[in-house]
Formats: C-alpha cells, sequence, structure tokens
C-alpha cells in the first residue's frame, strides 16, 4: 500500500524556481584532468558564467569566455551564396571570433553549440578548435538524441561540482538588437552519430556518453 | 561605488570624452568615454553604467557597469555588475560576475597581487 502524505494545512508560499541540473560524464572526466594538472588553459564558448571561471580559476586553471552562439547571430554575418540562398559568411565569422594562436588550449567546452549553430558556421568552426587546440586536448560537446523536437530548449550550463551541472535557459538579444529582443535560439538540427564522428574526423578519438534526458555527451581527443 | 562619487572620488561625466593617458593617486568614477590607458595603481576605477572605456587599465580594484575594451590589471578586486560589457583579458586576485555581465577574454586569478603594469 502507497501513503501520500497531505499537504492541505499547509501554507501555500510562492513557487520557489527548482534549479535544473545534470549529471555529466564528460566534465567528470575532464575533472580529473584539472585535478591532477595545474595551469591548464580552458576555453568555455557559452554565455559568460561566473560558476564556470570560479570553477577554474578556483583549481588555479585560466579560463577565457566567449559566446560564440551570440556572436554567430551577428546581422552583418548574413550574406547569399552563389546560388543566392541566404547564409552566414563563415571566413568573416573567424576573422572575429575564435582568434588564438594554434595549439593554446588543453579544454574547450564547446556544450551544446554545433546544434543551435547556422549550419554554414558548424565545421569552419569545428576545424579552428581543431588548430587552437593543444595536442592531447579535450572538447567536449553536448548533441540532443532523435527524441528532441525543434522547440528543445537551449540551455547554458555552468559547472557546479566534479561531475555535475547546472542548467539555465538561454534566451538573449542578437548583436545590436535592444535587450526586449531577447528570444531562445531554436534547435537547428539533429545529428546521427555517423556525422558527429565526420565532424570531429581530424581528432584523434571520440568518446559518445548516452544520458537519460535525450542528449549525448561527445568527449573528443585533440 | 554604486552611485556617482562627491568629494574623495575624481569623476568623469557621461558628456566627457577623454582620448590619451590618464593616472592618478585617488579613486575614479568614469561615466563617460575614455580611450586610451588608465593607471591608478593604488586605487580603484569605477566605471559607470553609461561609462564606455577603451583602454588598458591598471589599478588596485575595478567595479565595472559600463562597457570596458581593453586588457584589466588589478592587484585586488574585480567586479562586473549585471550590465558590464567586457572584451579583454582580466588578471586580478579575486573577480566577482553578477549574473548578466558579458565577458569576452581571458581570466586569470593569481594568488599574489598582479604586477601594476599596463
Amino acid at each position: 500500500m502507497k501513503f501520500f502524505r497531505s499537504s492541505s494545512n499547509q501554507a501555500a508560499g510562492p513557487a520557489i524556481p527548482q534549479k535544473l541540473t545534470r549529471r555529466s560524464s564528460g566534465i567528470g572526466e575532464i575533472s580529473r584532468l584539472l585535478n591532477c594538472e595545474d595551469g591548464l588553459c580552458v576555453l568555455d564558448l557559452g554565455s559568460t558564467s561566473a560558476s564556470n571561471i570560479r570553477f577554474f580559476t578556483g583549481k588555479g586553471h585560466k579560463i577565457y569566455s566567449e559566446d560564440l552562439l551570440w556572436s554567430s547571430l551577428d546581422p552583418v554575418l548574413r550574406i547569399q551564396d552563389s546560388a543566392g540562398k541566404p547564409v552566414l559568411d563563415s571566413k568573416k565569422f573567424l576573422e572575429e571570433n575564435l582568434v588564438y594562436e594554434n595549439a593554446q588550449f588543453d579544454v574547450v567546452l564547446c556544450w551544446n553549440l554545433p546544434d543551435y549553430m547556422e549550419e554554414s558556421l558548424v565545421k569552419p568552426t569545428i576545424d579552428r578548435l581543431w588548430s587552437v587546440m593543444k595536442p592531447g586536448g579535450f572538447l567536449l560537446a553536448f548533441f540532443h538524441t532523435r527524441d528532441a523536437g525543434p522547440d528543445s530548449i537551449c540551455y547554458r550550463y555552468h559547472v557546479n561540482g566534479t561531475d555535475m551541472l547546472e542548467m539555465q535557459e538561454v534566451k538573449f538579444a542578437p548583436p545590436g538588437s535592444p535587450t526586449s529582443e531577447k528570444k531562445s535560439p531554436r534547435l537547428q538540427r539533429v545529428f546521427a552519430n555517423r556525422h558527429i564522428e565526420n565532424l570531429f574526423h581530424d581528432f584523434a578519438s571520440i568518446k559518445f556518453f548516452l544520458a537519460r534526458d535525450a542528449i549525448r555527451e561527445v568527449l573528443v581527443v585533440r | 561605488m554604486e552611485t556617482p562619487p562627491t568629494g574623495e572620488f575624481a569623476l568623469i561625466g557621461k558628456s566627457v570624452v577623454i582620448k590619451g593617458e590618464l593616472s592618478g593617486s585617488e579613486d575614479l568614477y568614469v561615466d563617460g568615454h575614455v580611450e586610451g590607458k588608465i593607471e591608478l595603481r593604488n586605487n580603484s576605477l569605477t566605471v559607470g553604467p553609461n561609462g564606455n572605456v577603451k583602454a588598458n587599465v591598471s589599478a588596485k580594484a575595478i567595479v565595472i557597469q559600463g562597457k570596458l575594451e581593453g586588457t584589466v590589471n588589478v592587484s585586488d578586486r574585480v567586479e562586473l555588475r549585471k550590465t558590464a560589457v567586457v572584451t579583454g583579458d582580466v588578471t586580478a586576485q579575486r573577480i566577482a560576475i553578477e549574473e548578466g555581465a558579458f565577458l569576452r577574454g581571458k581570466v586569470d586569478i593569481q594568488k599574489e597581487p598582479a604586477k601594476a603594469s599596463a
């Protein structure tokens, strides 16, 4: 028999928004690296996160923050290809973003960027990341599974433990737009495993972690 | 350092534009436009909500509410308020970032005070 505790006598307080968290095997693996090496260089490609800055600098590492999804929404990147189809100018994008020396980073946190970024930018961005990573460096990316729909919420991720992430819905206005025009980015596509392997073809190894929330975590080694 | 200062601060108001090198031995509040270099070795800089600084900054502490583009080298504490937009590398002993602040660049936390050289 199952009993449910009555709550009819309890005063109804204001609803407290619950923080969404998820366990991350990928962050768990990266944490092991962070704990056994000093002075690593980390590149966080999500929105500015105080938690992430605190987490990595607290362990004695340097962190670079660059919100690549937001930068990719800049209207000045919009051009037409030879067939007149609207695309984003990947050359211009990479002239203004991810401008680092070769082999600079030990860890790159890509989060869910490939799923939400315009298709014409994805492959050039991954190729640039390959260049700026050190051989043996780790890159962590999240990919939705086939169960995800176009309205899947775009989250930003805050590291708050060795293998725990706090999730917060992303809403922002594109560069140059008033903040009143904040909206959530839309899921652009769902990659098949084969496509993910092709995307990281130049990397030395790739490892998939399946999670219960329609997300595949992918940890690749340069 | 929440509000525009009165007596003990030097104030650059929101209609003021300065191009060049700024140095001093008192706390500074910038709500205008400064382009060049700011050096306040033992004092604090506050960039107000209307402030727009394009300069390499060297100071004891910085609070940013507006825009700052340049290298920030602070011997004590950097504070980014929710309206801050910072593009550049930050070196400090401590950093506090409010939700909503934007930072594009490197954060390097040094246990020893950063050498105040911009």
